[in-house]
Parts: C-alpha cells; sequence; structure tokens
C-alpha cells in the first residue's frame, strides 16, 4: 500500500473518531482513500446504503429524484406534487432546467401545482380530491399534453390508490397521467426516486409519440436536465458531428420527444446514475444500445466526440474531427487564459449523479487538481467508474455528513469547494472559495464548447476574488 | 480575447434560435396561433371565473410546510440544533430554502426514517439520531419537530425523548423540547408558533419565580434580520430590559471571521428560561403567536400584547403600549425618528396616492403593509393569502374599512399567485408585493414587483432592512415610491416627460 493511501486512511480515522461505535462503524465504509488501480480491497466504498439517523445527511429523498430530477423538466406536462405543501414550495424551480415555450400555457416547468393535503385528506384519503385536482387542471391548462402525479410521503402512508384515479382520468383525457410513487419515505436517497420515475417513463409514455421520419444517425440525448442550458450546449456539439437528436431527456424535454426516444439509433447517456434504468430497457426492449460520454471539458470531450463517432460512418466522423478543429482553437485560449490563474489549485467535491467523476477532467484542463469527491447517492458501479478518475489518496467520500465534510477541509486544505447549497455558506464563512455544483451556482452552460468557457470564467472568480483575502481570521 | 457568454446572452444567438426551431420537428408543439388563442383566453373573466371555481389544486402558492417554520424558529436559540423526526428529504428542503433566502449556512437533522420505520414506528431513529447529534454537534438543546411521515405514522414523540433519555444517549438534563408539526396543518408559520411554545413550555418548567422586570419580545415569523436588529436597537433607546425569544439575528447573519460556527448566537437558554418571570410579553406577530401568547397569557399569567411595528400608525401603538407596560417614557430619539418617517412620507406621498396595489404574503406582513400603503394614499386592492385563516380574513377587511382608501380592496384567503394572475389581468393595479416568485406574474401581466417577504432568492440583502418601526417606514417608503418612480421612467423613456426631477 502506498504512502499515499496510508496518510489518507489515517486521516480518515481520525476524523471518524467522533463518532459514535454503531455509526463509525457504519461511516468507516463509507470513506476510502483512493486507489486508481482498483487493486486495493480497503479502498472500495460502500454506497446506496440508509444515512444513520442524527448525522446530518446532505442527501434527499425519492420525491426529489422523481420529481426534482426527472420528471420536473418535461415542460409540457402538469406536473403535480401530490401531497402537503412543502415539498413542491421548495423543489419550485430550483434547478434552473431551462425551457422554451409560453409557461402556463404550453409549458409548465416554473410552477408549483400541488394538492395541498389537509387532515381531511389523510383521514379521508386524497384520490377523490386529486379526481378533482386533475378535472381542474385540464379545464385551466387545455394545451398540458400529459399530468404527473409525483407522490409525497403521506399518500403511500395511507394508502391511496392514485394508480386507479390516473387510470380512469387517462382514460377520459386522452392523454397519459402519470402516477409516480415517488414517496420520500421510499429508499435511501434521491436514487431511488430516479428509478421510479425511470420506470414510470417506460410504463406510461414510451414508444406512444410520433416521427414523421428516422435516419440512421438519430440519437437520444439522455440525463441531461439542461442545467442553465446544458442539453443545448451539448445538443449544438451532436448536431454540428451531423447527429440527429430526436429526444431529450428531460431537459427542455417535451412528452413526445420522451416517448419517441425508442427511434433512436443510439442512446447517449450523460448522467448514467439517473438514467441509466431507462438505457437498460431501451436495449433490452427495443435494441438500442447505448453509451455513457462525458461533455465537461476539453480533453474529455474531445475524447467523447470521437467515441461517439466510431459508433457512426466515415461521414460522421469526419464531421466530429472537423468540429473538433474548429473548437480546439478556442478551447486552447480558454485554458490559456485561465489555466495560468488556476494551475496546481486543489479542488474538493461533492455533489450528485455524474458530476463527482464527470467534472475531474474539466478542472484538470485548468491544470486544477481534485483531492477528494463524493456522491449523495452514488451506486459502486458510479464509485468503480470514478476511482480511475482521481489520485491515488485522494479522498472518496459517500454520503459524507456535514462534520466529515468540514473536518476534510481543516485537513485537506482545499483551495475551492464544489458541492451544493446546504454546504455553500459554511464554506463562506470558512473562507474557503465555493461553487454550487449542481445549480452551477446560477450560471451555466458548463456543458460543451460553450459551456467550458463558462466553467472556467466561474472557476476563476471563485478562487481569486479578491472578498476572501477581506475576510479578518482570528489568530 | 474571447467574449465568454453565459446563458444570459448564449441562447439569444442565432445558432441556438435556430436549433431550438429544428428541435420543434421533434417536440410536436401546439400550433402558435392556438397557443395565442389560449394565452389570450387566460388573461378573461371567463378564465378568471373559472380559476376561482377550483377547489382542489392549489397553483403558485405562497406559503409552505409546518416543519420549516419550526426549525426556523428552533434555530434562534443559543446552541440550539433542530431536529426533525421524519424522511429526510424534508429537512435537506429547509435547509436548502433557508439558505436561499439568507445566503448563510442552515444546520438541521434529520432522523433518515425510511420504509422500516413506516412499518415499525421511528423510536429507533430517534434514540440513533439523538445519540449521533449529541456526540457530533454538541448542542446545549435538541428541538424536536416533525415532518408528515412521522405524524401519519403516529410516533410519540414525548414517550420517544423519554426513551431516549433513559437509554443514556444523551445527558439527563439536556433540554429536549418537541411540537408535532403536521406539514398537511396549517403553514410555516403555524409550525413556528408550536415550536415556539413547545420550547417555552419546556424550558420554563419549574422557573417561575420573582419578576425580573423584563420584557419579552417574540419577533413571529420573522425572515428580515434587519428586523431583529432593529428591536434590539430600539429596546435599548427605550431603555428597556428584554428578552428577544427565538433571535434568529446571529443565525441568519453572522459576521464572516473566516470560521463557520455551527451556533453562531440566538437567545441564551438561561434567559430564556427565565422568560416566565417577565413583566409580559409582546408578539411582533399575531397569526405566527396565536398558540404561544394564549400560552403565556394563561399559563405564565402574563400581560400579552399583540404589536406589529409595520407603519406609522402600528408603530405608534407599539410604542405607547411598550411604555405604559414598563413606565419607561418615549424618547425625543424616538419621536425624531417618527418625525423623520412621516417627513418622507410627506415628501414622497404624490406618487404613491391613488396608486392601486397588490399584495400577497403571510398574514402579519400583509396587514402591516396594507396600514402603511393607506397611511400614504396607496390603496390595497388585491390582498392574497394563501395561509390566511378567518380571522385574518376578519382582520383584513376590518383595516380595509377603516380608511376611505381601502374602499376598493378585497381580501382572498387560501388563494394562490394564479388567482391573482387572473386578478392582475381583470382588474389591473399599478404596483404588485410579494415574495421572488411573483416575479412569474410581472413577467405575464407587466405589474412591477416590490420584493418584500419570504423567500425572496433573487435578490440580495433585502432582508439585511429593517421594515418595522420608523426606520422601517422610511425603507419601506423608499421601496414604494422608487418603484412607482423606476416604472414613470419606464413609460416615459420615449417622451418629454423623462423627467430629471422628481
Amino acid at each position: 500500500m502506498s504512502t499515499a493511501i496510508k496518510d489518507t486512511q489515517k486521516m480518515i480515522e481520525e476524523v471518524l473518531d467522533a463518532y459514535p461505535e454503531k455509526s463509525k462503524k457504519d461511516r468507516a465504509k463509507h470513506l476510502a482513500a483512493n486507489d486508481p488501480s482498483g487493486q486495493c480491497g480497503a479502498c472500495q466504498v460502500k454506497s446506496n446504503i440508509k444515512s444513520r439517523p442524527g448525522v446530518m445527511t446532505v442527501r434527499g429523498c425519492a420525491y426529489a429524484g422523481a420529481k426534482g430530477v426527472v420528471w420536473g423538466p418535461v415542460k409540457d406536462q402538469i406536473t403535480v406534487s401530490h401531497g402537503p405543501i412543502g415539498c413542491g414550495q421548495y423543489s419550485w424551480w430550483s434547478r434552473r432546467n431551462y425551457y422554451n415555450g409560453q409557461t402556463g400555457i404550453d409549458t409548465f416547468g416554473t410552477m408549483h401545482i400541488t394538492t395541498d393535503f389537509q387532515e381531511k385528506n389523510i383521514v379521508y384519503g386524497g384520490d377523490k380530491g386529486l379526481d378533482g385536482a386533475l378535472h381542474e387542471l385540464k379545464e385551466l391548462f387545455p394545451l398540458a399534453k400529459g399530468i404527473g402525479i409525483l407522490s409525497e410521503c403521506p399518500v403511500g402512508l395511507i394508502g391511496d390508490d392514485i394508480e386507479a384515479v390516473s387510470k380512469r382520468v387517462a382514460k377520459e383525457f386522452k392523454f397519459p397521467i402519470v402516477p409516480v410513487r415517488c414517496e420520500g419515505f421510499r429508499g435511501v436517497s434521491q436514487s431511488l426516486g430516479h428509478h421510479i420515475a425511470n420506470d414510470t417513463i417506460k410504463d406510461y409514455v414510451l414508444g406512444k409519440g410520433e416521427l414523421d421520419t428516422t435516419t440512421p444517425y438519430d440519437v437520444a440525448l439522455i440525463g441531461d436536465y439542461n442545467i442553465g442550458g446544458d442539453a443545448w450546449a451539448s445538443r449544438k456539439i451532436l448536431e454540428e458531428m451531423g447527429l440527429r437528436v430526436i429526444s431529450q431527456y428531460t431537459g427542455d424535454a417535451t412528452i413526445n420527444e420522451i416517448a419517441i426516444a425508442t427511434m433512436a439509433k443510439l442512446n447517449l447517456i450523460h448522467c448514467y446514475r439517473s438514467m441509466n434504468y431507462i438505457c437498460r430497457h431501451m436495449e433490452e426492449e427495443y435494441g438500442i444500445p447505448w453509451m455513457e460520454f462525458n461533455f465537461f471539458g476539453p480533453t474529455k470531450t474531445y475524447d467523447s466526440i470521437r467515441k461517439i463517432a466510431a459508433r457512426f460512418d466515415e461521414k460522421i466522423q469526419e464531421k466530429a474531427e472537423a468540429v473538433i478543429a474548429k473548437y480546439k482553437p478556442v478551447m486552447d485560449a480558454v485554458v490559456e487564459r485561465y489555466r495560468a490563474k488556476l494551475e496546481g489549485k486543489k479542488v474538493m467535491l461533492y455533489v450528485g449523479g455524474l458530476r463527482p467523476r464527470h467534472t475531474i477532467g474539466a478542472y484538470e484542463d485548468l491544470g486544477m487538481e481534485v483531492v477528494a469527491s463524493g456522491y449523495e447517492f452514488g451506486h459502486s458501479d458510479d464509485y468503480k467508474r470514478t476511482y480511475p478518475e482521481l489520485k491515488e489518496g485522494a479522498v472518496v467520500m459517500d454520503d459524507a455528513t456535514l462534520y466529515e465534510l468540514e473536518e476534510f477541509t481543516r485537513r485537506l486544505k482545499p483551495d475551492m469547494v464544489g458541492s451544493g447549497i446546504k454546504e455553500k455558506y459554511s464554506y463562506h464563512k470558512l473562507g474557503v472559495p465555493f461553487r454550487q455544483m449542481h445549480s452551477w451556482d446560477y450560471s451555466g452552460p458548463y456543458h460543451g464548447f460553450d459551456g467550458f468557457p463558462v466553467f472556467a470564467r466561474d472557476m476563476d472568480m471563485t478562487v481569486n476574488s479578491p472578498t476572501w483575502d477581506l475576510i479578518r481570521r482570528k489568530k | 480575447m474571447i467574449r465568454i457568454l453565459d446563458h444570459n446572452e448564449l441562447f439569444n444567438q442565432p445558432d441556438y434560435q435556430e436549433q431550438f426551431e429544428r428541435k420543434k420537428e421533434f417536440e410536436r408543439p401546439w400550433p402558435k396561433e392556438k397557443v395565442r388563442e389560449v394565452s389570450e383566453w387566460t388573461k378573461t373573466p371567463e378564465y378568471r371565473e373559472l380559476n376561482f371555481k377550483r377547489e382542489n389544486i392549489k397553483i403558485n402558492p405562497a406559503k409552505a410546510c409546518q416543519p420549516l417554520g419550526a426549525v426556523f424558529c428552533a434555530s434562534g436559540f443559543d446552541g440550539c440544533m433542530p431536529f426533525v423526526q421524519g424522511a429526510q428529504g424534508c429537512v435537506a428542503y429547509f435547509r436548502s430554502h433557508l439558505s436561499r433566502h439568507f445566503k448563510e449556512p442552515f444546520a438541521a437533522i434529520s432522523t433518515s426514517m425510511t420504509e422500516d420505520a413506516a412499518v415499525f414506528g421511528g423510536l429507533n431513529n430517534m434514540i440513533e439520531g439523538m445519540e449521533n447529534t449529541y456526540a457530533l454537534y454538541k448542542p446545549k438543546m435538541i428541538a424536536v419537530s416533525t415532518t408528515c411521515m412521522a405524524e401519519v405514522i403516529g410516533d410519540d414523540l414525548n414517550a420517544y425523548i423519554k426513551t431516549a433519555r433513559e437509554k443514556g444517549v444523551i445527558p439527563e438534563d439536556l433540554p429536549v423540547p418537541f411540537a408535532h408539526t403536521p406539514s398537511f396543518v396549517g403553514s410555516h408559520i403555524v409550525g413556528y408558533d408550536n415550536m415556539l411554545k413547545g420550547i417555552l413550555k419546556a424550558l420554563s418548567e419549574g422557573r417561575k419565580g420573582e419578576s425580573n422586570g423584563k420584557v419579552n419580545i417574540i419577533p413571529g415569523f420573522d425572515t428580515y434580520t434587519g428586523n431583529y436588529h432593529e428591536i434590539k436597537r430600539l429596546m435599548a433607546l427605550m431603555d428597556v430590559g428584554f428578552t428577544l425569544l427565538s433571535d434568529v439575528s446571529d443565525t441568519f447573519d453572522s459576521p464572516n471571521t473566516g470560521e463557520y460556527k455551527l451556533y453562531p448566537g440566538g437567545t441564551p437558554l438561561p434567559e430564556a428560561m427565565d422568560a416566565v418571570n417577565a413583566i409580559g410579553t409582546i408578539a411582533l406577530q399575531k397569526y405566527s403567536t396565536v398558540k404561544t401568547m394564549d400560552y403565556i397569557q394563561k399559563e405564565w399569567g402574563q400581560k400579552t400584547f399583540t404589536l406589529p411595528p409595520i407603519g406609522i400608525r402600528n408603530t405608534d401603538r407599539f410604542f405607547s403600549e411598550l411604555s405604559k407596560l414598563t413606565g419607561r417614557p418615549v424618547p425625543a430619539s424616538v419621536e425624531a425618528e417618527r418625525g423623520r418617517a412621516v417627513d418622507a412620507m410627506v415628501d414622497s406621498h404624490p406618487y404613491v396616492h391613488g396608486k392601486r396595489f397588490a399584495l400577497v404574503g403571510d398574514p402579519d406582513q400583509l396587514l402591516g403593509l396594507m396600514s402603511l400603503i393607506m397611511e400614504m394614499g396607496g390603496e390595497p386592492v388585491h390582498i392574497v393569502c394563501t395561509n390566511g385563516d378567518k380571522h385574518f380574513e376578519a382582520e383584513a377587511r376590518e383595516l380595509l374599512a377603516s380608511s376611505p382608501f381601502g374602499a376598493g380592496g378585497t381580501v382572498y384567503i387560501g388563494k394562490d399567485m394564479w388567482h391573482m394572475r387572473s386578478l392582475l389581468f381583470t382588474e389591473p393595479v399599478d404596483i404588485l408585493i410579494g415574495n421572488s416568485y411573483a416575479k412569474f406574474l410581472t413577467r405575464d401581466t407587466g405589474t412591477p414587483l416590490i420584493r418584500i417577504g419570504f423567500p425572496l432568492f433573487d435578490r440580495h440583502h433585502l432582508h439585511r432592512q429593517p421594515i418595522i418601526g420608523y426606520q422601517g417606514v422610511i425603507n419601506l417608503v423608499s421601496m414604494l415610491v422608487n418603484t412607482a418612480l423606476d416604472e414613470l421612467d419606464r413609460k416615459t423613456v420615449d417622451t418629454t416627460s423623462f423627467d430629471v426631477i422628481r
């Protein structure tokens, strides 16, 4: 075992010391020193396991995964938060899944629509009210193409049959009404919500759309939620390569786009964690192959473009090279401008979905090093994909707590941290440069060739803001 | 030099605009004419009627749930860790929501209940949660509230906390107040009330003794940190000893010293324990303190006053009652502040007089703002209160009836911002007041928005300015008049009326 790994392991043990015995034993399985070779058995973290009560996990719930991530961005369906008022309120347009359309008329993305459960719904059930709600929505929003019913905790606990209501009303309305059983107590994190949402796409929408013609170059862009316009930036590259993107899952998506993905020749998946399920299903049922790619940072983007092109004919491969040739000078200029200011800076990441591994290359393009990375709701397949991307001895964290993040920060002294809104302001207090890496801190896009310059600019302003120097630290 | 375009400009470029057009082949959108037709229809009285008929669905409501109010309240006590029994996503949401508003860290604990807890109850989660919380975050108090999951399955907090103590996972003397805060009853303001009552009940037990001569001040669900600093300043000017019960000013406005303090301040627990011995309690909000004030009056036997100090007359009432209660005269410096505030109103009145206002928000804030607007000759027209009850409705109507400027006002309880949209289209107003989400109403209807309330996500530092007291009046008047003037500039930009002196 190398010194780097040993040193990190020692540090992890020190951090764990504060825990009571039972939680210490549990948390020890979720923290490890990275071994890129995958040889060291003790270097594999456990994941997708229940969080310990009381430790202050950063995780959310199944509803967050199903409503906030997967279904929420579908723009021409009405997404109903079915249950009490809070869940829909707190997830109201917080993920910035950009879309084109006229809100409240033919699209509904920035709206918070809820059955607002009262005590009587808990006592007598919410199905009757739901039926009424669906009819009221249909009247008020005649251009909606579907309605999703995203269950909150009480719905599953009181034994409502939202499937029966959905089935009955869908027949009447002649459009999809999708009951999503994403009650927040199900599973251990957002992750199960992704899976449940994927399953409902399969059961209620997939294969039921219209597309006039197909071509050999039809692809679907899967697992891109168009945060700050990410999917549009990725789509631009794919189109310039000569591919025809027939479907976006689910950023800026319509119900029809979701439905016609089955006509793609290849599914391209960016966020593997949240959408691998539907890709596997389309592979099994429709024989559509899928591949993962990474459009963060020029190095990974060039590499992904070539790998995608390799799945098509020479015409596409030529165009792919032409695309790379077109953007390379711009990317080189961006790197030249920012690398000098960011070279050697250490980054700690603690995010979700794909970012803990996918953004490493982009940081490296800028000369930065990721010294710790982790997932709120990753599974072992995510970690397997992450180990080779990180340096030996880097800290790998699964379901980290506020306490651990703070302790690792003290010890690793990163030059910047990328995590979420709950973490952001404690880092500001610590005087550690911080960037939200879920929402891009209201910036973006970060994907593709149009995204990387924004990413580089933002990391520079984060690390090199003069405001950090104004903090008068206690001696 | 490369010009870097982020999303604010990037997607207006021709290549993206063309991409969006191409994408429509797959989207299958409605024809443009159809969209336009429906869009116009939603602006009609006919649509308004349909919209107001709905009974089963809320669209863009302006309220949050009980446990949010509970954790907010709990965080205002020194060393207190808000601890939520239930599913874990809720706490992630509360923390995000409060951080987005205040731009501050917010810590709270979840007991991370899942399917097994749904079947067997959450006792084990509570016990392990307490043990971990105490070991890792070393609180002086743990304030327990609930999510709807724990409420639906009927977790018995009192018994669970007792068991946790018996198991020795927390010290015998650690205060652990609790409140049941089902999210399917009331809203965040009720959760605040329930939690505060729970905390005061737990802390005051066995503490009744000699009068401490102080006055308790309860801010209510007040998300303006500036208000907390302001009330402290005013009480100091009055030279009155006081205890602020749930003082979140440091929690949500702590100085940057290069260190992260989990518990940056709040009401010291010894002071909170002694609150039972005050000469009286003043609540600065009514609808977020109903049960707490009832408890203080009945159980503590204190004189209680509800004196929300927004606007001139409300602030006058606050000082006069405070003076009566304490025997302290209102100092000349406060009188001077009043004079300045009134002077500001007199100077600015021409741009507010006769202006029609639409307001959406929490009950107490609405009442205060309506009062101030009418004091300046403005007219509250649409008052939408998603979490307002019958009592609020009656009080708001009475307030409107008390002034000729209230004659055209209508109060809508239990309605939401989609109702407001219909109101703004069918009976337009000059200015809209609401939280950040009201900006969608501005986009749809063109009504200029003054951001007052909670949450305020898309503007920074607004919550740092007080809106209570006479200084609060000056701040509010600045917002009112300058929004009116900004709008005037916007409307007259191509005319000779684009004046430089106003």
